[in-house]
C-alpha cells in the first residue's frame, strides 16, 4: 500500500460511499471524487500503457491536462474512449476499463516495443515502413494502427441527446479560481450579467486544493460564500461543468457543458452534453496556471505525480499520494507539496531541489538534497525508490511516490487561437499572452500572478477595467486576508542531465529527449516541424503538459532563448469535445429538415413508393397489385395517363409570385425570351441563363395582372433562384418597382394530364374550361365547385392536354381526392415522377440533366427563346463570345437503338463508328434515358457535337467503363411523340 | 464556429443566417460595353488580403443582399450596407 485515503479532510463526503469497476474489480469511493482520487484512494497507481512504448503509466495531474490516466468509461453504446480520469466525477456504477494493453494492463504483450525501442525512434514509421509499397495498406498501417493508440470509439449508435443553445452576457468569466470568483462578484454587483463557467464539477478552482485561510475562513468556505451571493443575483449564471474551449470572431466564446455525464443513468429528458455559443461583451480569462513536470530519466514511472496534483489530492480529496514521498523540484511548489503532506502524516524521504540553494523552510530532519537531479526511477508497475546524483555522486533512495515541480506556465490557450503569438517573460520564464485588444482580458495566475491574494486583487481589477469599458461603473469589493500562502518562485531546469532512463518531454505521445535531439540533427528543427516529426503536443492534452519545456529543451540544444524558438500554434478546442455536442439535435434523420408535399397524405393512401429529391419525398410511381418492379407500374402510368387521363403532384416546384410596377421590365431582364408582352392571364415557357451565357433554370411565367406575375422554378433551383432574383432586383436594379415572395408552400399543385383531362376537371370547376374559353397556355383564377379559389394553368409537360391546377395547401388533399373520385369513370391514374420523365423524354423537354450548366439555349434547341432584340437581359451579352457560337457545339438530339431490344445508359460517351474511344474522339454524352412504353423501346436524349446536322447517322454509345457493351443508335429528333404538337391544343 | 454580422434590418446575426457571394466591388456593364470588361466583370476576381466588401445575403433573416465591408485576416467587420443603398450611392 502506498496511496491511501486519509480518515478525514477534504471535500468528499464519506457518508456517501460510491461503488465502481476499474478492469473488472469493484472499487468504492465518496461523493465528490474523481475517478482519479477514487483509483489512487484504492491505491491503483498502474492506469495506463503508454501509446508508443507501452509503458506502464499512472496518475501524473489532477486536472484537463492529464496526458497518462485515459480510460473508457461506460458500456456498450455508451462507453466512451480517452476520457481523462482526473475531469471524471465519480458515479455509482460507474464502469471504467484501461485501453493500449492486451491481454490486460499488468501483462501487456504490447511492453515489447520498449525493448525494440531503438528502432522506434521520431520518424520511424516513415523510415522503416517502406518498401514494398503495396504493404503500406495491407501489412504496415493496419499493425501499426493496432499496436499504437489510444481506446477504440463504439460502433453503435449513441442513445443519448445532444443540443446547442447561445448565451448572452456583459461578462463571460472564465475559471471559477481565485481571480475569476473576485471578477465575476466585483461584475455582478455592480449590475452587469455575468457567466461564469468552469470545467469542474464544483466551482473554486484552485482555492478547493489550497489549505489558506481567506477572510479568516477555510478557502473552501470562502469559495462557497461568494459562490451564494452571485447564485442569489438574477443577472448571473453560474456554469460548472462547462469547458470554454474556443474564442471566435467578435468574441463569440464556444463551451460545452457536461449536463448528465456524472449520472449512470441519463434522464432522457435532457442532453448529455450541451453545445453553447456565448456571445460576450467581454471577457475574463482566469484560467490559471499549470505546472511543468521535470524531465528525468524514468519520469513517468507510475507514482510520479506533480507537486501541485498531489496536493489536491491530499487537500480535496484526503488522498495522500504516498506514504514514504519524494519530492524533485526547482521551486516553492515541491516544498508546499512537501509540508501539506508531512502536516498529515506522510513521511519525506527526500527533497531534491536541482537549485543551487534552496531557502525554504523545512521541519528538523527532512532530507533536503540540493544542486542535485534525479536520473532514475526504480520499481516496473509503480515507483519503489529513485537514483539521485549530485556533483557525480549517485544514491538510492526508497519511496513510494516521486512529487515533481519545474515551475508554472500561465494557461493562455484562449487568448492566443485567434492568431496571437504567446510571448516569452524571461521574468517569469514562461510564455505569456500578449495584449489581445479590449475584449478578452486575462487575470490572475493566467496573467502571470502567483499569491492567492494578488489573484484575487487581480480578478477585482481586471473586472473594474470590463466594467469601464462596458460604461459600468464598478467597486472593488473588500479584499480578504489571505494567510498561509507560500512562494511559487522557482528557476527553470528544462533537463535533467544524466538520465538513466528515457526522459519523456510528452508522456502522451510517448516523445523523449533524444527524440527531440534527432528531430534537430534531421532537420526538423522548427517547433512546428519538430512536433510534427516527433508527434509531441498532439491527442488529447494537446502538449499542456510538455510544450514549454519541449521549448526549453529545444532552445537548449540550439543555444538560443525560448523567444527565438516561440511556441507551436494554439487551435480550438483547449479540450476534446464529443461529436455529438458538436451535432446536436442534428443528426440521422434530424441532420437536414424533411419536406414532404401538401399531397403527401394523397400520394401515401394511393399507394406511391417515395424518392428523396433534394430535401424533398417525391412520389415516384404507383404500384399495383401483380406488379413486378417499378418499370411495369411507371410503363403502365404512362400509357393510361397519354390513353386517358392522370394526376400528379408537381406541389414542389418552386414558386414566386412577382408584384410591382416594374414587374415585367424585371421579368424581361431575368429570362432570356421576351416577357414584356405577355398577356394577362396568360402563361409562358421561361428560361433563364447564367450572366456567361448558359442556361440556368427553366419554368413557367404566368401574368394575372399588369403588375403581378407567378413564376415558377424547377424543384432543385428554388431555393437558388429565389436568390437570384433578389440579388438582380436589389444590387443590379435597386431602381425597379418590384417584389418577390416566395410561396412554394402555400399552394398544392397537382398536374391532370391527358386527353380527357377535361372531362375530369369540369366536373370539379365552376368555370368554363373548353377549348376556347380556356386554351392552351390560359393561367386565371377560378372558382372550384364549393366554392374554393384556385389558380389554374393550362402547360403541359407530357405533350397531351394537360392544366395544372394550384389550390392552398391545406386543401390540396381534398382536391386531389375529389379529382381522382371524378376521374374514376374515366380509370384516372395517379402517377409519380418516373412516369412524367419518360414523358418528358418522349416529348424532348430539358431537364437539369441537360442544363448542366454548359449548355446555351441554342444547344438546347431553345434558340428562339433567346430574344437578341431585347437590349439587355442576365446572360445576353456574352452569349455572343467566341466559342459560345462554334459551328461543333454539343446540341441537344434523340437517339434510338438499332436493335430495338438494346438498352441506353445515361452518362454514356458517343463515338463515330469505328473510331478508338479517347478524349479526341468523343462526340458527347447521352444526358436521360427511359424505356418508352409509347414506342416499345429504350429512348434517349443526348448532346452530340454539331448533333442537328446529324439526324439518321448512326453512332456508337460506348459506356464500358461501367461494363456496358457498344450499341450502335440512330440520331433523330428530340422529340418522339407527336411532333406536331396536335395533342396539346385539344 | 462563430462570427456575428450587423444586419442593418435584423441586429446582430450569426453568420450561419448568411450565405456570401462574393466580391461585391465589380459593377455589371453596360450592355454595350467592351467585351473585355465583360469578360473582367464575369471572370475576373482579386483576391486581396485585408479589408474587403463582399455581398452577403441575409437568407435565414430579412432576405436582402448586404455589403459587408470586413478584413479577410482578422476578420474585423467595418460596416455592412444594404445592397440596394450601395448599389445607388455607387451609380450617384
Amino acid at each position: 500500500m502506498s496511496a491511501f485515503r486519509l480518515s478525514h479532510g477534504g471535500l468528499v463526503d464519506r457518508s456517501r460511499g460510491i461503488g465502481f469497476r476499474f478492469d473488472g474489480d469493484d472499487l468504492r469511493g465518496y461523493e465528490g471524487d474523481t475517478l482519479a482520487s477514487a483509483l489512487l484512494a484504492s491505491d491503483r497507481l498502474l492506469v495506463g500503457r503508454s501509446f508508443k512504448y507501452h509503458r506502464p503509466r499512472g496518475i501524473v495531474t489532477a486536472g484537463s491536462a492529464e496526458p497518462n490516466a485515459l480510460l473508457t468509461i461506460g458500456t456498450g453504446a455508451r462507453s466512451e474512449a480517452n476520457t481523462r480520469a482526473t475531469v471524471q466525477e465519480l458515479y455509482d456504477g460507474l464502469v471504467a476499463k484501461s485501453q493500449n494493453r492486451w491481454p490486460s494492463l499488468k501483462h501487456d504483450f504490447g511492453a515489447i516495443n520498449g525493448l525494440l525501442s531503438p528502432f522506434l525512434g521520431a520518424g520511424f514509421y516513415y523510415k522503416t515502413f517502406m518498401w514494398p509499397a503495396a504493404f503500406w495498406e495491407k501489412v504496415y498501417e493496419p499493425m501499426i494502427r493496432r499496436a499504437a493508440g489510444l481506446g477504440r470509439a463504439v460502433m453503435e449508435a449513441d442513445p443519448d441527446r445532444y443540443e446547442k443553445a447561445w448565451a448572452h452576457c456583459d461578462l463571460l468569466v472564465i475559471g471559477a479560481g481565485p481571480a475569476g470568483l473576485m471578477a465575476a462578484l466585483t461584475a455582478a454587483r455592480a449590475g452587469a450579467r455575468v457567466i461564469l463557467a468552469d470545467e469542474g464539477f464544483r466551482l473554486g478552482g484552485s482555492l478547493l486544493s489550497e489549505r489558506v485561510s481567506i477572510g479568516n475562513a477555510a478557502a473552501a468556505d470562502f469559495v462557497r460564500d461568494v459562490l451564494q451571493e452571485l447564485a442569489s443575483l438574477d443577472t448571473v449564471t453560474l456554469m460548472p461543468r462547462t469547458t470554454v474551449f474556443g474564442w471566435y470572431d467578435d468574441n463569440v466564446f464556444g463551451a460545452v457543458e457536461k449536463v448528465q455525464k456524472h449520472l449512470a443513468s441519463p434522464s432522457p429528458d435532457l442532453p448529455v452534453e450541451r453545445l453553447w455559443r456565448i456571445a460576450a461583451k467581454a471577457a475574463i480569462l482566469a484560467s490559471g496556471a499549470e505546472e511543468r513536470p521535470l524531465v528525468f530519466g524514468g519520469n513517468d514511472r507510475p507514482g510520479v505525480m506533480m507537486a501541485s496534483a498531489a496536493r489536491t489530492y491530499l487537500n480535496r480529496f484526503g488522498v495522500g499520494a504516498g506514504r514514504k514521498v519524494a519530492v524533485f523540484t526547482n521551486g516553492g511548489s515541491g516544498y508546499q507539496a512537501a509540508r501539506d503532506l508531512a502536516s498529515q502524516g506522510a513521511e519525506i524521504a527526500a527533497i531534491i531541489d536541482g537549485r543551487a540553494s534552496a531557502g525554504e523552510a523545512m521541519p528538523a530532519g527532512t532530507r533536503m538534497i540540493v544542486n542535485a537531479g534525479v536520473t532514475k526511477t526504480l520499481g516496473r508497475h509503480r515507483i519503489e525508490g529513485l537514483v539521485v546524483e549530485r556533483s557525480g555522486h549517485e544514491e538510492t533512495i526508497d519511496c513510494d511516490a516521486l512529487l515533481m515541480s519545474g515551475g508554472w506556465s500561465p494557461v493562455i490557450h484562449l487568448a492566443c487561437q485567434r492568431g496571437a503569438k504567446p510571448v516569452w517573460s524571461e521574468e517569469l520564464q514562461a510564455f505569456v499572452a500578449p495584449d489581445v485588444g479590449p475584449r478578452l482580458w486575462l487575470a490572475g495566475s493566467a496573467a502571470g500572478l502567483s499569491g492567492i491574494g494578488d489573484c484575487l486583487r487581480d480578478g477585482s481589477a481586471k473586472a473594474l477595467d470590463c466594467l469601464a469599458a462596458l460604461g459600468k461603473p464598478g467597486s472593488a469589493p473588500e479584499m480578504p486576508e489571505v494567510e498561509g500562502e507560500y512562494d511559487a518562485g522557482f528557476a527553470p531546469l528544462w533537463y535533467v542531465p544524466g538520465a538513466r532512463d528515457k526522459a519523456f518531454v510528452d508522456f502522451q505521445n510517448d516523445v523523449h529527449v533524444r527524440d527531440l535531439s534527432l528531430a534537430q540533427r534531421e532537420g526538423f528543427g522548427h517547433i512546428e516541424h519538430t512536433k510534427r516529426y516527433t508527434t509531441l503536443g498532439m491527442a488529447t492534452d494537446q502538449g499542456k503538459l510538455g510544450n514549454v519545456n519541449t521549448v526549453g529543451i529545444v532552445a537548449g540544444m540550439r543555444g538560443v532563448s525560448p523567444a527565438e524558438i516561440g511556441t507551436t500554434t494554439f487551435r480550438p478546442f483547449y479540450t476534446p469535445v464529443s461529436f455529438g455536442a458538436m451535432a446536436g439535435t442534428a443528426r440521422a434523420e434530424r441532420a437536414r429538415p424533411t419536406r414532404t408535399s401538401p399531397l403527401h397524405g394523397w400520394a401515401k393512401k394511393n399507394g406511391a413508393q417515395f424518392v428523396d429529391a433534394g430535401l424533398w419525398f417525391r412520389s415516384a410511381w404507383f404500384p399495383q397489385s401483380g406488379e413486378k418492379g417499378w418499370r411495369q407500374s411507371v410503363d403502365r402510368e404512362v400509357l393510361a395517363v397519354r390513353a386517358n387521363v392522370g394526376l400528379c403532384d408537381v406541389s414542389t416546384l418552386g414558386k414566386i409570385e412577382v408584384f410591382g410596377r416594374d414587374a415585367a421590365e424585371f421579368l424581361n431582364r431575368v429570362y432570356s425570351n421576351a416577357m414584356l408582352k405577355l398577356p394577362v392571364g396568360r402563361a409562358r415557357y421561361g428560361l433563364m441563363l447564367r450572366e456567361d451565357g448558359m442556361v440556368y433554370d427553366d419554368g413557367t411565367v404566368s401574368r394575372f395582372a399588369e403588375d403581378h406575375f407567378l413564376i415558377t422554378t424547377t424543384t432543385a433551383y428554388a431555393t437558388e433562384a429565389m436568390a437570384h432574383l433578389e440579388f438582380c432586383a436589389q444590387a443590379l436594379w435597386p431602381n425597379l418597382d418590384v417584389r418577390f415572395v416566395s410561396v412554394s408552400d402555400q399552394w398544392a399543385q397537382m398536374s391532370l394530364v391527358g386527353p380527357k383531362a377535361r372531362l375530369v376537371l369540369e366536373k370539379i370547376v365552376e368555370d368554363d374550361v373548353s377549348n376556347a374559353a380556356f386554351p392552351f397556355l390560359a393561367a386565371r383564377a377560378v372558382t372550384l365547385k364549393g366554392g374554393l379559389k384556385a389558380r389554374l394553368f393550362r402547360i403541359s409537360f407530357s405533350g397531351e392536354l394537360a392544366y395544372e391546377l394550384a389550390v392552398p395547401a391545406n386543401y390540396g388533399e381534398a382536391v386531389a381526392d375529389v379529382l381522382m373520385e371524378a376521374g374514376r369513370p374515366h380509370d384516372i391514374c395517379p402517377y409519380g415522377v418516373e412516369a412524367l420523365n419518360v414523358m418528358r423524354i418522349e416529348k424532348g423537354h430539358v431537364t437539369h440533366a441537360e442544363i448542366d450548366g454548359r449548355t446555351t439555349p441554342d444547344d438546347l434547341g431553345l434558340g428562339k427563346m433567346f430574344a437578341a432584340s431585347k437590349p439587355d437581359f442576365i446572360g445576353k451579352r456574352l452569349s455572343s463570345r467566341f466559342g459560345l457560337t462554334a459551328a461543333d457545339r454539343l446540341q441537344l438530339v434523340g437517339l434510338r437503338p438499332v436493335d430495338k431490344a438494346k438498352e441506353l445508359t445515361a452518362g454514356a460517351h458517343l463515338l463515330k463508328e469505328g473510331a478508338k474511344p479517347s478524349m479526341a474522339n468523343d462526340q458527347g454524352h447521352v444526358t436521360s434515358v427511359c424505356f418508352s412504353p409509347v414506342l416499345g423501346r429504350s429512348i434517349g436524349l443526348a448532346l452530340l457535337k454539331s448533333g442537328r446536322e446529324r439526324y439518321g447517322e448512326k453512332i456508337v454509345v460506348w459506356d464500358k467503363l461501367r461494363g456496358h457493351d457498344e450499341i450502335v443508335a440512330e440520331v433523330c429528333s428530340p422529340v418522339f411523340v407527336d411532333p406536331e404538337n396536335s395533342k396539346l391544343h385539344q | 464556429m462563430a462570427s456575428l454580422i450587423p444586419c442593418p434590418h435584423c441586429g446582430l446575426r450569426p453568420k450561419e443566417e448568411f450565405s456570401i457571394r462574393g466580391d461585391a466591388s465589380p459593377v455589371r456593364p453596360a450592355p454595350t460595353a467592351s467585351d473585355e470588361s465583360w469578360h473582367r466583370y464575369v471572370h475576373i476576381r482579386d483576391n486581396p488580403k485585408g479589408r474587403i466588401v463582399e455581398h452577403w445575403h441575409h437568407a435565414l433573416g430579412c432576405r436582402r443582399w448586404l455589403v459587408v465591408e470586413r478584413d479577410n485576416l482578422s476578420h474585423e467587420v467595418f460596416g455592412v450596407t444594404d445592397a440596394a443603398d450601395w448599389a445607388k450611392r455607387k451609380e450617384a
